[in-house]
């Protein structure tokens, strides 16, 4: 009979869940907090959604665009059972009105389920940022390295190095903007057993940021592998920085071409990296290195967080489907300055930043050159666009240095 | 079963679910009872000792109080504002401080923040304010200037003069913890009192969001507007979310008597002056402070403050009194001589530049300032000022003339 009535408890709980609403805990008389971290919202709801919606006239971000006064007063009353809530989703694109010419996202996942609870405020933003994908839209993964049609013979003479990136999250935790300092530690924890099975290439040693020595930091710096407590506030309003460096570390193989951070901005990021042009190879160790890591994980019972729908979870919507990157660092002085190389980036589906990585200014005709997309295409096809695309530019490079024109080359919108 | 239908009927979505489940009151009765098993879940997962800070190369006051078990105690626990541990520590734990300022290194989020965490806010207080015990002691609470001697200083050395504190609206959250709803709430109240001001103290409110750009340049002219805080130890007391909405500043038309609105507490109360007349100083602020107390009254607010604590404000540094009461004074003789810092330790004052906390000296003008806040009155601190620069302007005036100066006895402390 108790353990009837027990389970019906459980599933009046789970309901209250769907409904939005977490059942008060009490336990021995005192008010509990339950894994709610940052938000106290069944307090808020004292006030009227009026009197709480956020002062957006001076915002230009996605979520700026999308939120609305229906959307906000819908979505208030909800939380995710681990406990964040719309306004914990939506504070660093309050805080941060965003850039005349820059269109930042302007809102963060706290958890796996913030992009199922909050469906109605993030399904038109990551509508908006990628290109139209609508909630109906399925997502195709494919880390078959072997698909990749050429990428070993970009010219070294321009191509100075080549890198893909992503990132993953763990499956059974909260994600950066709102994990505690245990959760935070249970991810390093069994990140750190994950990557210490791996074998051969991949063979490589943990830096935990809390315990670093001054060599250690040095060589990690010079190696252009160690990343900072993050400074832009459009992280730290968001939370992530939080509890730094508790937590937060740095995985590389010993050949130092297989790169992991761990709990920056998302729980993993992972990297491939080389000097010169041979993108085949770095994304072939990228696509080996990733599904290594991703079989140890699962074996843990913690596999990666994906869906059909969205790809892989992560923390900005931005991320979402593949949260690849892949990119070069190539010299296209002369390209660089042409009226239409603008124009042949948005046809290739292409972005620049400078060497710096995002925000940062060219250096020296040097440019970084990444996929645009992330969602809605998968690993082998953003990788083939870069590789397709940088060996149009290099040509062009070369045609402009010998004076010659380049209008007939370039190419129709892909 | 009582308690647990009382609190079904409060839990409006489970007594609704639990009647169209058409369970029966008993079985409703015990199924709303005290669940371990939610509470378990999570302990078993996560006991505070996962969770407990790595504090090792931290040096502030929570640091140093915060042990595993005070932790392990007051983890779970939230205030009738849900606010946590967690979120009062975070500051101290995302900045572990210098090795030569001591920083407090937690907030409250609101009044009740003191008393249900008090097992870990009571020895920092204590810390803080040089033995002031919050579990025997009480704070006494005076603002009558007419009580305050020789409160004019000589106008040759002494700038300027000004007294500072903050008031926080009870039934409000505090900056770290509030909604944009209660802070807009803040605002509507304070400026709804202030508008009630007559005479030297009438004046009117900036909104931070409204400022045309004649008036921002104007309030910088003034030296009276505050910025978006940048420093990480308010930052990551949450305290600039949301910025600037519901941040203002009201000010008199003489642009003596300033109050800053929800930017580090509810309202920062200045007055100020140039010149030596502290004692005017004083009046106006004492005077000011009474007015709009008893304006946010008529309407049914009022200030926190208890006689444990004084006046609540968001910094546990601040409690008491919150009072800094100071001058901008030209020491050329005295600044250079090795006894100055002994001289002001002891006279219970404390430098700064002219800029404000944590800038340096320009020159030979100080920022001389009251070093406590909470354990003695209003009245009592700004009488240590007084007496304290006027001893400083005697020492300078001695050497001058090419006599020389005594370090004075230490000042009391407060009464036990």
């Amino acid at each position: 009979m108790k353990r009837c009535l027990l389970l019906t408890r459980r599933f009046i709980d789970k309901a209250l869940e769907r409904l939005g609403e977490i059942p008060e805990n009490k336990y021995g008389g005192a008010r509990i907090a339950t894994m709610a971290k940052n938000c106290h919202n069944d307090y808020k709801m004292k006030f009227s959604g009026d009197e709480e919606f956020p002062d957006l006239s001076l915002h230009n971000n996605h979520m700026a665009k999308v939120l609305t006064k229906e959307i906000y007063a819908k979505l208030r009353g909800k939380s995710t059972p681990s406990g964040f809530t719309v306004d914990d989703v939506i504070q660093t694109g309050v805080d941060n009105p965003g850039h005349p010419f820059i269109m930042t996202v302007g809102c963060v996942a706290g958890d796996e389920e913030s992009y199922e609870a909050f469906k109605e405020l993030l399904d038109p933003i990551i509508s908006d940022r990628h290109g139209g994908y609508k909630p109906t839209d399925k997502h195709a993964t494919d880390l078959n390295f072997e698909n990749l049609k050429g990428g070993d013979d970009l010219d070294p003479n321009y191509v100075l190095s080549s890198r893909v990136r992503t990132g993953r999250s763990i499956k059974g935790f909260t994600l950066p903007p709102h994990n505690s300092r245990g959760e935070r530690r249970g991810i390093e924890k069994l990140s750190i057993e994950a990557l210490a099975s791996l074998d051969g290439e991949f063979k490589g040693k943990y830096y935990p940021l809390s315990g670093m020595t001054d060599a250690e930091q040095d060589l990690l710096i010079n190696d252009h592998f160690l990343f900072d407590k993050p400074v832009s506030p459009l992280l730290t309003c968001a939370g992530m920085a939080r509890d730094w460096p508790d937590g937060r570390g740095i995985w590389h193989n010993n050949n130092k071409t297989f790169l992991v951070w761990v709990n920056e901005e998302d729980h993993l990021r992972v990297i491939s990296m080389q000097q010169g042009g041979n993108m085949k190879e770095v994304f072939r160790r990228f696509c080996v290195g990733l599904q290594n890591i991703e079989g140890i994980f699962k074996k843990h019972n913690h596999g990666f967080m994906w869906n059909e729908h969205l790809g892989y979870i992560l923390t900005c919507p931005s991320n979402l489907g593949t949260g690849l990157r892949g990119g070069v660092h190539v010299k296209l002085p002369k390209l660089s300055t042409h009226a239409k190389f603008e124009e042949i980036l948005t046809r290739l589906r292409l972005q620049k930043r400078g060497t710096g990585g995002v925000d940062t200014a060219s250096v020296g005709g040097v440019f970084d050159i990444s996929n645009a997309d992330r969602l809605g295409s998968s690993e082998v096809a953003q990788v083939q666009m870069v590789v397709d695309g940088v060996k149009l530019m290099v040509e062009m490079e070369k045609k402009l240095e010998k004076g010659e024109a380049i209008d007939g080359m370039i190419p129709a919108q892909k | 079963m009582a308690g647990s239908f009382t609190r079904m009927i409060a839990g409006r979505n489970g007594a609704v679910l639990l009647a169209s489940l058409g369970a029966g009151t008993m079985a409703t009765g015990f199924l709303m009872s005290d669940n371990p098993l939610a509470a378990e879940v999570r302990t078993k997962l996560y006991p505070p000792s996962s969770d407990f800070p790595d504090l090792r190369k931290h040096n502030n006051c929570m640091a140093k109080a915060l042990t595993p078990a005070i932790y392990g105690r007051l983890r779970d626990k939230i205030t009738p504002n849900n606010w946590t541990l967690d979120q009062c520590i975070q500051t101290g734990v995302d900045n572990p401080g210098h090795p030569f300022i001591k920083t407090v290194g937690c907030v409250a989020g609101d009044e009740e923040s003191y008393e249900v965490f008090s097992e870990l806010f009571d020895p920092i207080i204590k810390d803080r304010h040089n033995g002031y015990d919050p579990t025997t002691m009480t704070h006494p609470t005076d603002l009558d200037a007419s009580k305050i001697t020789n409160g004019v200083f000589d106008d040759k050395y002494v700038l300027s003069s000004r007294v500072r504190t903050g008031r926080s609206i009870r039934g409000l959250s505090l900056p770290p913890a509030c909604s944009r709803a209660e802070r807009r709430e803040v605002e509507r109240v304070v400026v709804m009192a202030l508008a009630g001001l007559q005479g030297d103290l009438a004046g009117r409110y900036y909104g931070l969001q409204d400022l045309t750009d004649k008036e921002q340049q104007q309030l910088i002219d003034d030296h009276f507007l505050f910025d978006k805080p940048v420093s990480p130890l308010l930052t990551c007391a949450f305290m600039a979310r949301d910025w600037p909405d519901g941040r203002g500043i009201w000010h008199n038309n003489e642009k003596t008597f300033l109050i800053w609105v929800n930017e580090e507490d509810h309202t920062r109360v200045i007055s100020m002056e140039k010149g030596g007349n502290m004692k005017r100083v004083f009046e106006r602020f004492c005077r000011g402070l009474k007015q709009v107390e008893q304006l946010i009254q008529e309407r049914g607010w009022e200030f926190m403050w208890n006689e444990r604590l004084g006046y609540i404000l968001t910094c546990p540094s601040n409690l008491g009194t919150g009072l800094r009461a100071g001058v901008h004074v030209r020491l050329p003789n005295l600044s250079k001589d090795t006894r100055f810092s002994k001289i002001l330790d002891n006279l219970r004052l404390q430098k700064r530049g002219t800029g404000g906390v944590d800038t340096a000296a320009t020159g030979d003008t100080f920022d001389i300032s009251n070093n406590d806040r909470l354990g003695k009155s209003e009245v009592e601190l700004v009488q240590m000022l007084v007496d304290g620069v006027n001893y400083l302007i005697e020492c300078e005036k001695k050497m001058e003339k090419g006599q020389d100066i005594k370090v004075p006895s230490p000042v009391t402390q407060f009464r036990k």
